[in-house]
């Protein structure tokens, strides 16, 4: 088998969870505040619930079950 | 560090076969000694597996590939690994379905919380002592899964180096996530060498510590390893956020309460990352790995409770 090109994206969506940004240095937030980035990865929240909004905290897991 | 006190004949005979190595006079069979009981048995595992981290003081560094520890090794491992597969009962899952079923069983593992006892109970003597009892574990945090990356396919490789990174502080020393849990400890009074607390450390401790480094230095178990990597990531975000509010409501320093938080946003990512780019991509590459990631995934889960259970029980909470 010859190596393979793998299909890699810098954005994913995940399905009822966050968003995943690689390669970034800063993330400009609703309220128009810079944050910068430190990580190859970060998880901006989708559900706007988050407790350390932009940066997604989990929150999202709870109002799934809660919604179920 | 030095060995700790042993617990039984086991781990008395193994730290004095330790101390006498290397010796030309050593017995090449191992020690013929049975352990007087599991904490016994998990003590003398979780010494022979420091071994192959920082070692100790009192034991030369030749001892970790001497073949009378090599034997016990096996032996104990054999064992640790029988009793674990005893504990699950969960079905091999088509590979595909590998994000989904760990998703599942991590919603539906109901273990006590220490983090919810935390936040809104705990008192600061219980906090001082579960951060001794954790300091077996994030004083090494991510060294365990380190072992796994030259072991794996080309995604699931990459996708694990991406999180060890931010695990190992991307770059910077200061924010390795267990020099952060290091710095915590020296804040609250505690010690932070490694190792400080190992005689205090109830059996549960050693019994997660090595399932995780056995998963992590067994090749055949590279699946395991990398399941409990997703368990343990996709149940720190929402608890390390219950820790920081009972750390704020007792004021503990915040170099302590630095370290949990960092583990909020960094989980959160980590969660993802591992269910999806690691356990996913394994499982597709390796399908008969799919088994043993849930195998993994649910033996993390299932240590954490015991070890929950254990000091809820100590602390006379219901749990």
């Amino acid at each position: 088998m010859s190596p393979q090109a793998f299909e890699h994206s810098e954005v994913v969506l995940v399905p009822d969870g966050p968003m995943l940004v690689r390669g970034v240095r800063s993330v400009e937030d609703a309220d128009g505040r810079v944050h910068a980035v430190e990580r190859p990865v970060v998880a901006l929240c989708r559900c706007e619930k988050s407790s350390r909004l932009p940066w997604c905290d989990g929150t999202h897991k709870v109002i799934a079950r809660r919604g179920d | 560090m030095y060995l700790p006190k042993p617990r039984g004949s086991l781990s008395e005979a193994a730290f004095d076969l330790l101390r006498s190595l290397p010796d030309d006079q050593a017995s090449e069979t191992g020690v013929g000694v049975q352990p007087d009981s599991t904490e016994d048995a998990d003590l003398t595992l979780w010494a022979v597996h420091e071994l192959s981290y920082g070692g100790f003081e009192d034991v030369h560094e030749q001892a970790e590939t001497s073949p009378p520890v090599l034997l016990l090794r096996a032996r104990l491992e054999t064992d640790l690994e029988a009793r674990l597969r005893g504990r699950w009962t969960g079905a091999q899952p088509a590979p595909a379905d590998v994000p989904a079923e760990l998703v599942r069983l991590v919603a539906e593992h109901d273990g006590p919380s220490l983090a919810e006892h935390v936040h809104r109970r705990a008192d600061l003597d219980q906090v001082m002592e579960l951060l001794r009892q954790r300091s077996v574990y994030h004083l090494k945090e991510a060294d365990q899964s380190a072992w796994v990356v030259p072991r794996l396919p080309v995604r699931a490789k990459t996708a694990l180096v991406e999180l060890l990174f931010d695990e190992y502080g991307d770059g910077d020393p200061n924010r390795l996530h267990a020099h952060l849990f290091a710095q915590g400890l020296e804040a609250v009074g505690l010690r932070s060498d490694y190792g400080a607390y190992v005689d205090d450390a109830l059996p549960e401790v050693f019994e997660m510590n090595n399932a995780a480094s056995m998963f992590g230095m067994q090749r055949r178990l590279r699946g395991a390893a990398m399941g409990h990597l997703a368990a343990f990531e996709a149940t720190s975000s929402l608890p390390s956020r219950r820790m920081v509010q009972g750390f704020a409501r007792l004021g503990l320093p915040k170099e302590m309460v630095r370290y949990y938080d960092e583990h909020v946003e960094a989980d959160a990512i980590h969660e993802q990352t591992a269910l999806r780019d690691i356990c996913g991509t394994l499982a597709e590459e390796q399908p008969e790995q799919a088994g043993d990631i849930l195998f993994g995934a649910f033996t993390c889960l299932d240590l954490e409770a015991r070890f929950a259970t254990a000091m809820l029980d100590r602390w006379g909470v219901a749990s």
